[in-house]
């Protein structure tokens, strides 16, 4: 405090030197994605022990002694099973290679019943759990580098994805509406309701309180129709009017809005409970299943307001009070918004957004497949029971494994999300880890999917919120449909999980909050006391909400309670809203106090110096953590300097973290013109580089390296942080800014020729072939033969040159068009079982074919056998690509292009030390891009080269143009970047000074090899016989409508013939003129004669058309005229 | 204040460098050693040409051409990057290869290793010629197996208690052919630098490779260029418009590259910048960010005197490749000028049939 005191009044706060440092502090502590592991630990370790005790009874029908007990639920390490009930400990590198799925068996322990005894059971095991890489059950969490690399995994790989079958899923994270939050919102028409959407472990609902003519209606999609809120009132037992008043508030302008529903009640001569509880019965919608007793409407009533309404609003013994008092605070702030408009709540703010991990859709998964497979085993037992059997029923024979196994594994595969109890069908949650770069792969991994429609074009959910500030980069979004939907996190971004609500609970009770059940109505709606909720509940209210603040606020900083509760007051809504759910966005700030922040320089310097951790930061109240609500009621300084004594509460870390892993890489975002950015961020995935240091290792469908991957000169802290230094994705090219040869037009590059032979732009292509050999039910099985020998030379055939003598193909050789990798043969019969053993079953070639037009060379080999036992064979392809005329490359501000021209060495310009750029871009790509930060890129770049050390691009931050240019003129460069060249060509120098230096450049992935095409003959599709379309199937280019239209127009004639019917499906049939018929062999089979028979030539399609409608009972007839005539 | 004195005749021999852009006015060739009539003369050109040798070593040469045109400069600079030829890895039989280093990629670092041999001994090797001669071949091996250094004591650093980690371009042997041992000692053939890294490899790693080393010109691909560049540049001139004095001189001092700008004392005890030596400038330009000195001085470029510098890659010494640039202009103008004649004669022919 003495600190504070010396300080002179309006003296400004000194900066803190290396503030930064906290940034990789805090990532070292949750790793750059946290949220994923996080969530997925907190499933596997606690919430699945919640959901198996809440469904841990199973009994049957048949027997009331029976009865199955869970005790406890584990999941255990990673493991495979290779047959004889051996298994053995996997990595997850072994999976990928194998095709196997990584996952830990799940057990549980279990008392049931067994005749009349009482069996416990432990340790039974009931599935497999697919494993999160690096979560708390993984093999890598906690190895040191060297252990990693032993296991095959690279160190800087981040996790948070599974492997199943082989494949690397990512479940992408959810963005959802948040649950139990009451949201005033305007319908299209223009009327003012309140939603409320219900989520409890057993139901999901949504309730609106509607405004129709004046009056307030209940809806509810269990109900038919609209209920008059009048009447639920009286149903959930508050008859007297007045009280109804006073629940929902007693000022003059509330009572009058209200006054006309609680007449409603009155002419509808509804009075007492049971009389609205019969009229609720009679609308509510009958139950398809007649599952259960019937019940009388007036019970169905009591129970649906009781468990199905409002479902999240606890209600014990058909005690409706909070209930009640909810449903007046619902009306209540409709009735509100409708006097001021302000009080409608933003459905696009990010503070009524929750986002859905993959524990959480985990856990909804395993719930819904534990539920089935408790389901099942209550079938069994009830068939089982009755019977009478010599061998005593035993449930645990009946339990099967693959149910849920196979439950999760295929959910995570396709990415289908169904759960039935919840009526929910979600497709695409998963997807294919992508691992172009390192950089699309941590990506994917902060990647948020959004639930709304991307068809729909609305505005609202697409732009950027205010609310999203920190939480969600600003930049990262894609082009096109998904544009504002598909999110990503930003860099210090937590998702909070779950914290039991009643500890929370009874401290505020502790700070004074009043128990809304011991309150009357009228209190709520009291001008003095502040309503207090935790998670959507109502607690209680309180007059003294400042107290009620810096109690929970204060206990959070001392860590008495978790971290991550938040609490936050509206002071339009006049309540203060604790929240402890899962799926908030957090993230963390320095805490300031009297105008000071509470982290000191000496506390820098010893996180510096390694004597201090994050942790230490947030157990000593220095850091705390907020959400986006409370975020939003903070007074959050971006710097020192803008701290303010009176307001400010919190201090930025550092401003950089605010975008998110894509957009860290761009060098001087801020001044660059931000579509630009957002344009990186979608290249930065396409570039090729390092996708980790394994990657030698893997055996990938299709993988992109460089040959000389390269450090940018000019870094960000973002790139240090996520180790793209150790896995860049680019090289340094020395760029000169000028147009040459008029080829470097519409953003084309001209390419130094001496560059790409020493190697810039060399990339490696890696592709696999597989193959598996299979055993069949018949007992035969997939066999490989040796080469082919040619039985006149003697030498083995051109096609199976690169076998060896096993029939697979070598290492290092060089594979043509249509070689064989594998000369595999499947046999003929896999079905019936073979009767006569002595004969040879018949094989069928079935060989794997190389295919492509550029030869590729065997890296690798594998042969090993994956989940079914099965031999499976995976050959690593290589090709090496230099950079040619077509390729795309792009820099590191959205400015892509494709080569242009290859020039020799002595044809490019050279400056007065005789450096000759390896790439020149045409300045035109500069006025109406306005990327200043490439131009700083280069400035800096050049600098960092001349003084040997790499220069800073941080956003709002990094190297100042004014140290980059002094530190040019200390090498005796124009402060300006700008050189003295000469031409290549002529050797006259040039008129103008060239801005030159180096940037760094990606290789994209789009190289002109992989999509040249032409085609003069080739195949055609079976039906149509026209030619095939598209690359892979060596189609022909079509002359498409529009096409036509021009060739019409100009009236080709002729070209249109050839065209669209010689060169395509030209096809001879015979007609009969005078049946009008098509007639075959010059024979009319329907006159019966050849006299009127002409052959004449049409397009086949125009021909099946004709015999197509025939088969519909449609005759067409061809009339033919002789053109003369 | 002087004003600056470059104008049309000045235009003729100097390229003014101004703040934004360069004045370079006339056509290098304009003018320059006419004879009354107003052709180009062969004498008088050869009375003024010069060349100066300023620098020279084995790898590195700075010499100034004096009075002579861009193009001629700039040929032969073309010619030194692309047409004069050296010897080159260029075929790379892989028998083995168990490096992490792919094939192609380990035949393309080979082949950017540049040799001592001398491309003038060799002849050029046919195309479809598959092994090659003693006049056009050279042939290596590179055979290096990691292994386990059994007599390294278990607590020395891994780097000692493994052999051959690193393959370096000395472990490149050559492997005489025909008489090439009675005419070359390895020295002569040999990788240049014997430090350079090929590959890194761990214990149970090994390569087994073949290297034939070809003549080639630079065209063709960049590891046959003989030099690692050549350039010249323009011979800068300052010319101070007025005097500069004290503060400003020192400051003028900073604006250019060490030693271009000298300072005296004058008789009023004043310190007085003058231009002691603009060759080494960098011609930054620097000064004109000072609005104070903007008008004090005047950058130019001397037209036709060219400073030219080649770095060679180690093969040949930097002037005998200049010598061997010229040596190719001179054949490929006697080839054209043969050409030409050949084509007059049959043109003569076809008239006359």
């Amino acid at each position: 405090m003495g600190e504070v005191r010396d300080r002179k009044l309006g003296e400004p706060v000194k900066s803190l030197e290396e503030k930064w440092k906290l940034v990789p502090a805090f990532l070292k502590t949750k790793g750059l994605v946290k949220q994923h592991i996080d969530s997925y630990n907190y499933f596997i370790n606690v919430e699945i022990k919640s959901i198996v005790e809440a469904n841990d009874k199973v009994l049957s029908d048949a027997d009331p002694i029976f009865c199955l007990r869970y005790l406890n639920i584990k999941v255990g390490k990673p493991d495979v099973e290779e047959g004889f009930n051996m298994s053995k400990n996997v990595t997850p590198h072994e999976c990928r290679l194998r095709d196997l799925t990584y996952s830990a068996p799940i057990t549980v322990d279990i008392e049931y019943t067994r005749g009349n005894q009482k069996v416990i059971r432990n340790d039974l095991l009931i599935g497999r759990m697919p494993i999160m890489l690096r979560s708390s059950n993984c093999v890598l969490t906690g190895r040191s580098f060297s252990e990693l690399a032993k296991m095959n995994e690279c160190p800087h790989d981040p996790g948070g994805y599974f492997v199943v079958k082989g494949q690397e899923k990512v479940i992408l994270i959810q963005e959802q509406m948040s649950r139990n939050r009451i949201i005033v919102e305007e319908d299209s028409k223009g009327n003012i309701q309140c939603q409320v959407t219900s989520s409890t472990q057993e139901k999901k609902s949504r309730t609106n309180v509607v405004v129709k003519n004046g009056k307030f209606y209940l809806r509810h999609n269990t109900l038919t129709d609209d209920i008059p809120v009048g009447i639920v009132f009286k149903a959930m037992g508050i008859v007297a009017e007045q009280e109804i008043f006073q629940m929902v508030g007693v000022e003059q302008t509330v009572v009058e809005k209200f006054l006309a529903s609680v007449e409603e009640c009155h002419r509808l001569n509804i009075f007492t409970p049971n009389q609205a509880l019969s009229y609720i019965g009679s609308k509510t919608k009958q139950k398809k299943f007649g599952g259960g007793e019937k019940k009388t409407p007036v019970d169905e009533a009591r129970d649906l307001l009781a468990t199905t309404v409002l479902a999240h609003v606890p209600v014990e013994k058909f005690n409706f009070k909070v209930k009640v008092t909810y449903l007046a605070l619902m009306i209540r702030r409709t009735i509100q918004a409708q006097i001021n408009g302000k009080i409608i709540d933003d459905r696009d703010y990010y503070g009524n957004k929750r986002l859905e991990l993959a524990g959480s859709l985990l856990s909804l998964m395993f719930e819904d497949l534990f539920k089935r497979f408790n389901w099942e085993l209550k079938i069994i037992a009830d068939k089982n029971i009755p019977k009478v059997k010599a061998a005593q029923f035993d449930i645990v024979k009946h339990m099967r494994q693959d149910l849920i196994t196979n439950g999760l594994v295929n959910a995570i595969s396709t990415g289908n999300w169904t759960i039935k109890r919840f009526k929910m069908e979600r497709q695409g949650v998963t997807q294919v880890l992508s691992r172009l770069s390192y950089i699309s792969a941590l990506g994917m991994m902060t990647r948020v999917n959004s639930q709304f429609e991307k068809t729909r074009k609305v505005s609202g959910p697409r732009s950027l919120q205010p609310s999203q500030w920190g939480m969600m980069c600003p930049s990262d979004t894609p082009e096109g449909e998904a544009c504002g939907l598909v999110k990503n996190l930003a860099l210090m971004t937590h998702i909070t999980t779950e914290v039991k609500e009643p500890a929370i609970a009874q401290l505020a009770y502790n700070a004074g909050v009043e128990d809304i059940a011991l309150l009357g109505g009228e209190e709520i709606s009291s001008p003095d006391t502040y309503l207090v909720f935790l998670n959507g509940n109502i607690l209680g209210v309180i007059r003294e909400y400042k107290r009620l603040l810096w109690v929970i606020r204060t206990m959070r900083r001392r860590g008495l309670i978790n971290g991550f509760i938040s609490i936050y007051p509206n002071h339009i809504h006049r309540c203060i809203y604790i929240s402890s759910d899962g799926g908030r966005l957090c993230r963390p700030y320095i805490i300031v106090e009297n105008g000071r922040p509470l982290v000191t320089q000496k506390h820098i310097n010893q996180l510096i110096k390694g004597v201090r951790s994050f942790e230490d930061f947030l157990c000593e109240g220095l850091i705390e953590y907020l959400d986006v609500n409370e975020e939003n009621d903070s007074y959050i300084a971006v710097s020192e300097s803008n701290i303010e004594e009176k307001y400010t509460t919190h201090l930025e870390i550092e401003p950089f973290t605010l975008l998110g892993v894509c957009a860290g890489l761009v060098p001087y975002p801020h001044r660059n013109q931000s579509p630009r950015n957002t344009y990186q961020c979608a290249m930065g995935k396409q570039a090729m580089g390092t996708i980790g240091y394994n990657q030698r290792n893997r055996i990938d469908t299709l993988m992109y390296n460089i040959v000389y991957p390269q450090i940018p000169m000019v870094k960000t802290r973002t790139i240090e942080l996520i180790n793209f230094d150790k896995l860049p994705a680019g090289q340094n090219a020395t760029i000169a800014v000028m147009s040459y040869s008029g080829y470097d037009i519409e953003d084309a590059l001209i390419l130094n020729k001496a560059s790409i032979d020493r190697g810039y732009g060399r990339c490696l292509v890696y592709r696999n072939a597989k193959c598996t050999l299979k055993r069949y039910a018949n007992r035969s099985f997939d066999r490989i033969l040796g080469p082919l020998m040619d039985a006149a030379t003697g030498k083995i055939i051109f096609k199976h040159d690169i076998l060896d003598k096993d029939g697979i193909c070598s290492p290092g050789e060089k594979v043509e068009n249509r070689q064989v990798l594998v000369n595999k043969s499947m046999p003929s019969l896999t079905q019936n079982p073979v009767n006569n053993m002595e004969s040879q079953p018949e094989y069928i070639e079935v060989p794997v074919q190389y295919k492509g037009p550029v030869p590729s060379y065997i890296e690798r080999v594998m042969i090993s056998s994956d989940s079914e036992n099965s031999n499976l064979i995976k050959i690593l392809l290589r090709q090496t690509r230099r950079p040619e005329i077509g390729d795309k490359f792009s820099s590191r501000h959205g400015q892509k292009g494709v080569t242009g021209l290859i020039v020799e060495q002595e044809d490019m310009p050279f400056n007065d030390s005789g450096i000759c750029p390896d790439m020149i871009m045409n300045p035109h790509g500069f006025p109406s891009r306005m990327t200043v930060g490439k131009l700083l890129e280069l400035l800096a770049g050049k600098a960092g080269v001349l003084d040997g050390k790499f220069h800073y691009g941080t956003a709002f931050g990094g190297s100042r143009v004014e140290e980059v240019c002094d530190e040019l003129i200390k090498h005796g460069y124009n402060y300006q970047g700008k050189d003295y060249f000469y031409s290549g060509t002529t050797g006259e120098s040039y008129l103008a000074y060239i801005y030159s230096g180096p940037v760094y450049y990606q290789k994209l992935k789009h190289m002109v090899q992989d999509k040249m095409h032409a085609r003069s003959r080739g195949p055609r599709a079976v039906l149509t016989r026209q030619p095939t379309e598209g690359r892979s199937r060596e189609g022909g280019l079509r002359l498409g409508e529009m096409e036509r239209d021009c060739l019409i127009g100009y009236g080709a004639s002729m070209l249109l013939l050839e065209r669209l019917m010689i060169s395509s499906d030209i096809f001879n049939i015979d007609v009969c003129n005078q049946c009008g018929l098509l007639a075959y062999s010059g024979w009319c089979h329907s006159c019966q004669s050849s006299a009127a028979v002409s052959s004449i030539e049409i397009p086949y399609a125009c021909k099946l058309l004709f015999q197509e409608l025939q088969s519909m009972n449609i005759v067409p007839r061809l009339t033919l005229k002789n053109y003369c005539d | 204040m002087a004003k600056s004195n470059f104008n049309i005749d000045r235009a003729k021999t100097h390229i003014l460098m101004k703040e934004k852009s360069v004045a370079n006015l006339l056509p290098s060739e304009d003018g320059l050693y006419l004879n009354e009539d107003g052709h180009w003369d062969f004498d008088k050109w050869r009375e003024q040409f010069q060349i100066k040798i300023v620098k020279r070593n084995s790898l590195e040469m700075e010499f100034d051409l004096i009075g002579i045109q861009a193009a001629i400069v700039n040929a032969f600079r073309r010619i030194l990057l692309s047409d004069v030829p050296s010897m080159a890895f260029e075929k790379v039989l892989i028998y083995n290869n168990t490096s992490i280093i792919q094939d192609e990629v380990l035949a393309h670092r080979l082949g950017l290793i540049p040799l001592k041999a001398d491309a003038r001994q060799f002849e050029y090797r046919q195309p479809d010629d598959e092994n090659g001669t003693d006049v056009d071949t050279l042939k290596y091996k590179l055979k290096v197996k990691c292994s386990w250094n059994k007599n390294a004591s278990p607590s020395a650093p891994l780097s000692e208690q493994q052999v051959n980690t690193n393959v370096y371009s000395s472990q490149i042997k050559w492997l005489p052919m025909g008489s090439q041992s009675n005419v070359y000692k390895p020295d002569d053939v040999n990788p240049i630098h014997h430090d350079i890294l090929i590959a890194k490899m761990v214990p149970g790693q090994e390569m087994d490779i073949e290297l034939h080393a070809i003549k080639g010109i630079g065209r063709d691909h960049a590891k046959f260029s003989p030099v690692a560049t050549a350039f010249y540049r323009l011979l800068p001139e300052i010319t101070l418009l007025r005097d500069v004095e004290d503060d400003l001189a020192y400051k003028l001092q900073k604006c250019f590259s060490p030693g271009v700008i000298g300072l005296q004392k004058t008789k009023s005890g004043n310190v007085k910048a003058y231009v002691s030596d603009a060759r080494y400038d960098t011609c930054s330009r620097n000064v004109f960010r000072h609005e104070d000195l903007k008008d004090a001085v005047q950058l130019e470029r001397v037209k036709h005197h060219f400073i030219f510098t080649i770095e060679s890659v180690g093969a040949l010494p930097p002037d005998v490749l200049f010598i061997e640039a010229v040596r190719t202009l001179k054949n490929d103008c006697l080839d054209l000028l043969q050409k030409m004649k050949n084509m007059k004669k049959s043109g003569k022919k076809k008239k006359n049939n």
